[in-house]
């Protein structure tokens, strides 16, 4: 098991475009490390210059503290899931995950017992004599993870591991994978477009755009504290209200409105300054009373979320969502007040987060 | 972290390609040396042919006597002499005829013809039909021209004893017609299951739309089918052609007779060249094919990027 | 009412004049190798086996049919083996020139064809000594079939996917194991569908067998077949019959199987 650092990692294509550009990440020995973004943004040629499936321009990739960048992918001793798994529809389950031994020459015998072995971990016993395409997609999942887990590499790198199972498979596969993560204790990358994912599974991650790294951190730190307005927009399954205001003393001016500045931001704002206010809808406490420091308006959409409801205000023509248990929610037209929770708002300056 | 004082650093050029970047790494190199005994072969017995052609044609090249130890250059005699001989003329009219004939008018028209009838049927009768059709098309040549010159036979043929015909020799009174007859049947195949596959492609919506709207049949080829396939049109009138216009087979039917009256430009080349010893000449009535099949076969790739 | 009708029945005169047309001239090879003493005439079969007798005694036509079927398998695995390897490295590496390259080969698979070069061809079979020699007709016929193979080929190549190489890739095997545990497996039924293709092409190819075999002991059945009907005044119209069904017989099977097992795919030039 190995650690894996960057440093300075660019990749640029041919035709001049920069997929990475000058990269620094430490991902710890055991780490679930998860690499998030939209798609274009460059993380899955992260994950395949780690690989070495593409060669880097410039920086450097370490794994252990042994400098891979000019190995050969097959010498950095890592090994990736695919996003469509690539197993071999000509090989049965047993072959497949032996084919790493079978080109590190190991015994026929010694590679099957190895197979069957991991096979029965991941509870592919019955399975082991078919082909991948008479399988379901979790157990081709699960096949493709027992051929990494039979290498016994330092480093597993999963693309999108989750993106070719349907929806209520992928929950039981996110559940069942963070274990396995947890078990083996290998350090793991994977790579995914899905925030929910990311925050779910993930030990860490890292948000990225146009081949920058916007934000690292824990999923709680990332969700609660975007460090800018990109990763504040992209975290959660419900986009954080940002609102334009001005700074008025200890209040901010959003849309004909006074809330009061977030505890984050206390004393590190100039009286007049033009800023984003940043509130989650979870965190956008509703009430039918109007109260200090509160957002007024008329409730304009209510959208069933389950044991929540999202409730949309048209304040002075500006949208601001809000939360609201079930059994709370209010009617379409009702005059309704949300309040932002002074210790979960944030002030953005330009983008970036005003924090001390 | 042994080496975390590392600065990060611009990889020089040898550092970068120390390994190959395709999917299985296989480089360079040994892409090429995958590629090379294919390109061999492909230069020895096509391109190099092409090129010798050109230099033949300006060549007294026989294949006996004087010329044949000691060919000497001619200049451009041979082909002086090519486009002032009525026997080229004649021949390249004949092609005329039989690629016009047989492949534009003949396969393009009976091709879309049966696909036409049969786009929605199911059921032996299209079986039937498009099996027979296709038959035809799969055939060894030497065993279908073997089968129409059977057919068409002065004495015994088939068709005279259909048709209670007596001394109706085709071969011999309508040699050309014959031809042209049996290359329809030959390779309206192809014409048909391209139409067939294009017609495929037309989304039903737009036939019923059209349909609910009033249209005739004859109005929803012209205004819903054709528009979709028109692309095929072209495609399958240039690959027939080509097609039609090298092919050896009227040779094995008729061997360009009788007195020259089938003698199509692919068989012109044979007699006067391999028959008759002249290989300059018959070098540079090749070149002219060539440079047909040059201006055709470009026109078609442009019409397939152009689709891309 | 009635114009439906006379709708059906024109529809069925049709189909009955298409049927006879194509069909008429193929009666005979149906008719005559089991008819005693055939002629050109389709008459009832009396079923007998003395055609086949007089085929088995005839001196040529089974050696001849031996012949073609080396020929094709000859130029098929020539051709299967050449192309996959040139294909393969067109549709993973970026060879320099590679995009002109497969332009030219294109352009090159439909201009030159058998009649645009035969002349030079024969002359470039006298100069290596490759007239009546069968090896030479086949490597002529492979460099004949390679640019359509290896055009029909990449195609084939550039719809498998990459993440099976590149996943033995990680697991470190060598580029060679790459080709031989995932490329080739996997583009099998590439590999059979040019393999049919070259031996259709070869099978029916009357020309260049012609043109470059003299020896009658060395000759496909495509020329022997010619020379039946053509040579020595009269048509030997009894061996005709199953010499001609013989040697179409394993174009209908290919055919049948091909368009059983993959379905029939339409490449623009499955047979020229």
């Amino acid at each position: 098991m190995s650690a894996i650092e960057l440093r300075g990692l660019t990749k640029v294509y041919p035709g001049g475009v920069k997929a990475l550009d000058s990269l620094d990440l430490v991902i710890p020995d055991g780490e679930f490390f998860a690499l998030l973004g939209p798609s274009g943004c460059g993380k899955t040629t992260l994950l395949r210059t780690i690989a070495g499936l593409e060669t880097a321009t410039g920086g450097a990739v370490v794994i252990g503290d042994r400098d891979v960048t000019g190995v050969q992918p097959g010498a950095r001793d890592i090994a990736m899931v695919f996003q469509d798994y690539a197993l071999f529809p000509h090989m049965n389950v047993t072959d497949n995950i032996a084919y790493p031994l079978r080109i590190k020459k190991v015994a026929r015998a010694t590679r099957q017992q190895k197979a069957a072995e991991v096979g029965a971990r991941l509870g592919l016993e019955q399975l082991m004599e078919r082909r991948p395409g008479q399988l379901s997609g979790g157990q081709q999942q699960r096949v493709a993870l027992a051929r990494v887990m039979a290498t016994q590499a330092q480093a597993f790198l999963f693309d999108e591991p989750l993106s070719n199972l349907d929806a209520r498979l992928r929950l039981e596969a996110r559940t069942f994978l963070k274990k396995l993560q947890h078990e083996l204790g290998v350090t793991t990358v994977f790579v995914t477009h899905d925030q929910a994912e990311a925050l779910a599974m993930a030990d860490r991650m890292a948000v990225m755009e146009s081949g920058h790294i916007r934000q690292i951190g824990t999923p709680a730190e990332v969700f609660q504290r975007p460090a800018n307005t990109f990763v504040a927009g992209f975290i959660g399954s419900t986009p954080m209200n940002l609102l334009d205001g001005v700074v008025r003393g200890d209040t901010v001016d959003v849309a004909d409105c006074k809330v009061a500045v977030p505890e984050s931001a206390e004393g590190l704002l100039r009286d007049g300054e033009k800023i984003v206010y940043g509130v989650r809808p979870e965190y956008n406490v509703y009430s039918a009373e109007s109260a200090d420091g509160s957002l007024g308006g008329t409730v304009s959409i209510v959208e069933n979320l389950g044991a929540t409801y999202l409730v949309t205000l048209d304040v002075n023509g500006v949208p601001v969502q809000a939360i609201v248990p079930e059994g709370r929610e209010p009617e379409l037209g009702d005059e309704g007040f949300a309040v932002p929770r002074r210790d979960r708002a944030l002030i953005y300056r330009d983008g970036e987060l005003v924090s001390a | 972290m042994a080496q975390a004082t590392l600065p990060p650093e611009v990889l020089d050029d040898a550092k970068a390609r120390r390994y190959n970047a395709d999917a299985a790494g296989l480089g360079r190199l040994r892409a090429g040396a995958f590629v090379a005994p294919a390109l061999a072969l492909i230069s020895l017995f096509l391109v190099f042919p092409a090129l010798w052609v050109l230099y033949l044609g300006l060549s007294n090249y026989r294949l006996t006597g004087a010329a044949a130890a000691a060919p000497q250059s001619v200049g451009f005699d041979n082909f002086v002499k090519a486009l002032t001989d009525p026997e080229f003329w004649s021949s390249t009219w004949l092609t005329f005829e039989f690629v016009l004939g047989s492949a534009v008018i003949g396969q393009v028209v009976l091709g879309f013809l049966i696909a036409w009838i049969m786009r929605d049927r199911t059921g032996p009768i299209k079986r039937i039909v498009e099996g027979l059709v296709i038959l035809a098309w799969i055939l060894p040549s030497a065993v279908v021209s073997f089968l129409w010159v059977a057919l068409l036979d002065r004495d015994g043929g088939t068709l005279n004893t259909l048709l209670h015909l007596q001394d109706f020799a085709p071969l011999l009174d309508h040699p050309m017609l014959s031809i042209i007859v049996f290359n329809i049947w030959r390779g309206a195949a192809f014409s048909m299951m391209l139409y067939g596959a294009a017609l495929g492609n037309v989304p039903p919506s737009h036939l019923e739309s059209a349909r609910l709207a009033g249209a005739s049949g004859w109005q929803q080829l012209r205004d819903v089918v054709f528009p979709h396939i028109r692309g095929h049109v072209l495609t399958n009138l240039l690959l027939i052609s080509l097609w039609t216009f090298n092919d050896f087979t009227p040779f094995l039917l008729t061997a360009g007779g009788p007195d020259g009256k089938t003698e199509v430009l692919s068989v012109h080349v044979y007699q006067v060249a391999l028959q008759g010893g002249e290989l300059g000449y018959g070098a540079a009535v090749s070149t002219v094919i060539l440079l047909i099949n040059l201006v055709v076969a470009v026109f078609y790739l442009r019409l397939l990027r152009s689709k891309k | 009412m009635t114009r439906f009708v006379l709708r059906r029945i024109g529809f069925y005169v049709l189909i009955a004049v298409l049927l006879a047309f194509f069909a008429v001239p193929l009666l005979w090879l149906a008719s005559a190798p089991f008819t005693s003493d055939p002629t050109y005439q389709v008459r009832m079969p009396d079923f007998t086996s003395e055609n086949f007798r007089a085929l088995f005694d005839n001196p040529y036509a089974l050696g001849s049919l031996w012949n073609s079927v080396l020929l094709a398998a000859g130029t098929a695995a020539l051709v299967v083996v050449f192309a996959t390897l040139a294909a393969y490295a067109l549709s993973r590496v970026r060879l320099p020139g590679r995009d002109a390259l497969l332009y030219t080969l294109l352009l090159l698979s439909s201009i030159i064809t058998g009649t645009a070069a035969m002349v030079p061809l024969f002359q470039l079979a006298v100069e290596l000594q490759l007239i009546d020699s069968q090896l030479g007709l086949i490597l002529i016929l492979t460099g004949g079939l390679l640019p359509a193979a290896i055009f029909m080929m990449k195609d084939f190549m550039d719809s498998t996917p990459k993440s099976y190489e590149e996943s033995a890739r990680v697991f470190g095997a060598t580029p060679l194991q790459i080709v031989r545990h995932v490329v080739v497996p996997l583009v099998r039924p590439g590999l059979a569908t040019i393999a049919v293709w070259a031996v259709a092409n070869v099978w029916g190819n009357f020309l260049m067998p012609y043109l470059l075999l003299s020896d009658v002991e060395k000759q496909p059945a495509a020329v022997i077949m010619y020379t039946l009907y053509t040579e020595g005044g009269q048509a030997n119209i009894q061996l005709l019959g199953t010499f001609g069904l013989l040697y179409s017989v394993p174009v209908v099977l290919m055919y049948l199987f091909v368009s059983k097992k993959y379905g029939f795919r339409f490449h623009g030039g499955i047979k020229r």
